[in-house]
């Protein structure tokens, strides 16, 4: 199945997988393909690269979509009959319209966003770029302004922080923890039972009074905004959780992003999150029959160069190593991940991060699938 | 790389996906052979670089040896501030019911940076030649197999951050002492690893802005991973476009083109590094975490 096929009926696509698999050129050219077909489509980037950047028009960061013109694919050979809205998520800024949005007053606000907590440490930590990227989805979302959303995900080390991040950073602020923590220092005492009280005072201890006093300060204004992040996340998660969301693992065929890839469907599966396909990147295809090799023929194609002919037979004893290993790990994740048609897309024998790279990877994730073997055949070796 | 060596912490971070694991184990193989006590440290429950060093063990929050002059430890954030606290509070008791009172767990995970204080402190505690830790030897040298780029860049940043935060404490003073361990270009390198393509030679270069701008600090090396070999030359490149189709011609045409551009995002790091030695490892052509794999990898970064 195409990712057409796949996205029917679907309103929000989320890419996820480790870190250098092209989960952000996946993203944009499911896009592409998506607007190419008719829908209003908003791609959200985590962290493009420069050039990608640049082909998409995505230099301004101001956190809200842009819309592309439809002159930056001219002569690409593709068509967009629907919108393509992009823009790159700058996390700092996300949580800051959050705090904006949810906070009760604007003296609750300016106490938060001039916390120096808050200012040093939410943009820059693990965590953050994960909650303010769900959290972004979701305004998207509700603002009704889209008929597909593309969402990729940031470059954790492990894929799974994704799914966690709601739930870690409200957990603490909907606990007892918070409000014991929250209270005046020595009402805390008083209030808490025993073992905690002890516990405060060796807290005081390990960290020091000044610090004690700024986390608490920190954590007590954010609770004034606690119910409204614990609404938030739920909310969040039951998009996550909707059948018109749907996950693509997007993977290479390397041997530890394809684990990655496993463990993550394993995940989704227990959470309950919708499955919608496994994107291969970087595959070198394997051709079934392989000739053999006529290094005097083929010396000959070259103008008599011998040497020419056994490095170039190199080249392809080289490559079919690389295929047969792709291979295996493709085995691996039809069996592992229950999709018996992973989409493959080729190394292909150009960058893909410019238009152009873009066009290329939007054919094959489209393609039917008659098409798409045709046109991965000719780029087997 | 002796000049490397001669340091107590060597970062070795980049993008996702570039090798940094087996760089990581491949430098504390090297750093090995040439008689320095080393341990490669990871900072996630994941245990790549152990796999790779010796198949049958694992373990969390343990040093281990691997070979004789070789460790290995993973590091939990929650191990390490049950360790923090228990050198920190005379009473054993009391460590014990800090850590598991579940305010203080909160907190640990709702503070934002506090995971990447925990775990950079460690790193820097095992850098240490008193070690604190009770009954811990010294090493000579610490491999960190940092997290991606920008979890890295807040991880350095981190005891700065609190150090400014506590003001007074103990905390500010560790983190004081953190950051001017990280801080000091004679005991701490920084290495980006990059693979030769677009986007993560870009992120090298964005991590070497932000690490002088943001840190004071600066690259001390970076190393290219994955490197084709030149097999074909531009006379070769003609012959074969103007020979007719063949398999063996279309696998030479792609290796070639694939070097070309290797080489075009090769010189863009140089430039963009300028004075920063660049070192390349050669692509292997199979799983590149196993034994023999990573002896060859280790000899080329360090004869």
């Amino acid at each position: 199945m195409s990712v057409a096929e796949r996205m029917a009926g679907k309103r929000i696509c989320i890419c996820t997988g480790s870190g250098g698999v092209g989960k952000t050129t996946t993203a944009a050219a499911v896009a592409l393909g998506l607007a190419a077909r008719g829908r209003r489509v908003a791609v959200v980037t985590i962290d493009p690269a420069r050039r990608l950047a640049d082909s998409l028009g995505l230099e301004r960061l101001d956190n809200e979509p842009r819309l592309i013109e439809p002159a930056h694919f001219a002569g690409q050979g593709i068509e967009l009959s629907g919108e393509l809205w992009a823009m790159t998520l700058d996390a700092k800024r996300t949580f800051d319209e959050l705090i904006d949005l949810l906070a009760p007053d604007a003296a609750t606000r300016e106490e938060i966003l001039a916390n120096r907590i808050y200012q040093e440490l939410s943009s820059a930590v693990a965590g953050s770029q994960e909650f303010t990227a769900v959290a972004k989805l979701y305004e998207l979302d509700a603002s009704g302004r889209f008929d597909a959303i593309v969402l990729d995900t940031p470059p954790s080390r492990s894929a799974l922080d994704f799914l966690d991040a709601p739930q870690r950073l409200t957990g603490f602020l909907e606990g007892r923890a918070l409000k014991i923590l929250t209270a005046p220092t020595g009402a805390a005492a008083a209030i808490a039972a025993r073992g905690s009280g002890l516990v405060f005072s060796a807290l005081r201890r390990v960290t020091g009074v000044d610090l004690l006093t700024d986390l608490s300060a920190f954590f007590r204004v954010l609770s004034d905004v606690a119910d409204g992040f614990a609404e938030r996340a739920s909310a969040v998660n039951r998009l996550l959780g909707d059948p018109a969301t749907t996950f693509l693992i997007v993977t290479s065929p390397e041997p530890a992003p394809v684990e990655e890839a496993i463990f993550f469907r394993r995940r989704l599966r227990e959470a309950g999150m919708p499955f919608g396909g496994v994107v291969v990147n970087q595959v070198r295809m394997l051709a079934h029959a392989a000739q053999p090799a006529d290094e005097p023929a083929l010396a000959a194609d070259f103008g008599g160069d011998a040497d020419l002919a056994e490095r170039s037979l190199q080249a392809l004893r080289d490559l079919r190593a690389l295929a047969r290993r792709d291979a295996a790990s493709m085995r691996r994740l039809v069996v592992e991940l229950d999709d018996e048609h992973p989409i493959l897309v080729p190394q292909l024998d150009r960058d893909v991060s410019d238009v152009a790279g873009l066009v290329a990877v939007q054919r094959f994730l489209f393609a039917a699938r008659r098409e798409r073997s045709a046109l991965l055949a000719e780029r087997a070796f | 790389m002796d000049d490397l060596f001669a340091r107590s912490l060597l970062v070795v971070t980049g993008k996702g996906g570039v090798g940094k694991s087996t760089v990581a184990a491949a430098l504390g193989l090297a750093a090995s052979r040439r008689g320095l006590r080393t341990i490669v440290v990871e900072v996630t429950a994941r245990e790549d670089v152990s796999r790779a060093l010796a198949p049958e063990t694992t373990g969390v929050y343990t040093e281990l040896a691997v070979s004789e002059r070789l460790h290995h430890i993973s590091i939990d954030p929650q191990r390490a501030m049950e360790e923090y606290l228990s050198e920190r509070l005379p009473v054993g008791v009391l460590a014990a019911l800090l850590s598991r009172s579940r305010l203080f767990t909160g907190l640990t995970a709702a503070t934002p940076g506090l995971r990447e204080l925990l775990t950079i402190g460690k790193v820097w505690e095992l850098a240490q030649h008193e070690r604190r830790a009770r009954g811990a030897e010294r090493y000579d040298l610490v491999v960190l197999d940092a997290p991606a780029t920008g979890q890295a860049l807040a991880m350095l940043q981190a005891p700065r951050t609190f150090a400014s935060v506590a003001r007074v404490g103990p905390i500010a003073k560790e983190g004081r002492a953190v950051a001017s361990f990280l801080g000091d270009p004679r005991r701490t390198a920084v290495l980006a690893v990059s693979k030769a393509e677009d986007m993560p030679v870009g992120e090298t270069l964005q991590l070497r802005s932000r690490l002088r701008e943001d840190l004071g600090m600066d690259l001390a090396l970076a190393v290219v991973n994955a490197v084709l070999p030149h097999r074909f030359s531009d006379h070769d490149e003609r012959t074969l476009r103007a020979a007719p189709p063949s398999p063996a011609q279309h696998a030479a045409l792609f290796l070639a083109g694939w070097a070309h551009r290797q080489r075009t995002q090769i010189a863009r790091l140089q430039q963009g590094l300028q004075a920063v030695a660049i070192v390349t490892l050669p692509f292997v052509f199979q799983s590149a975490l196993d034994p023999a794999a990573l002896e060859l990898l280790s000899r080329e970064l360090a004869p």
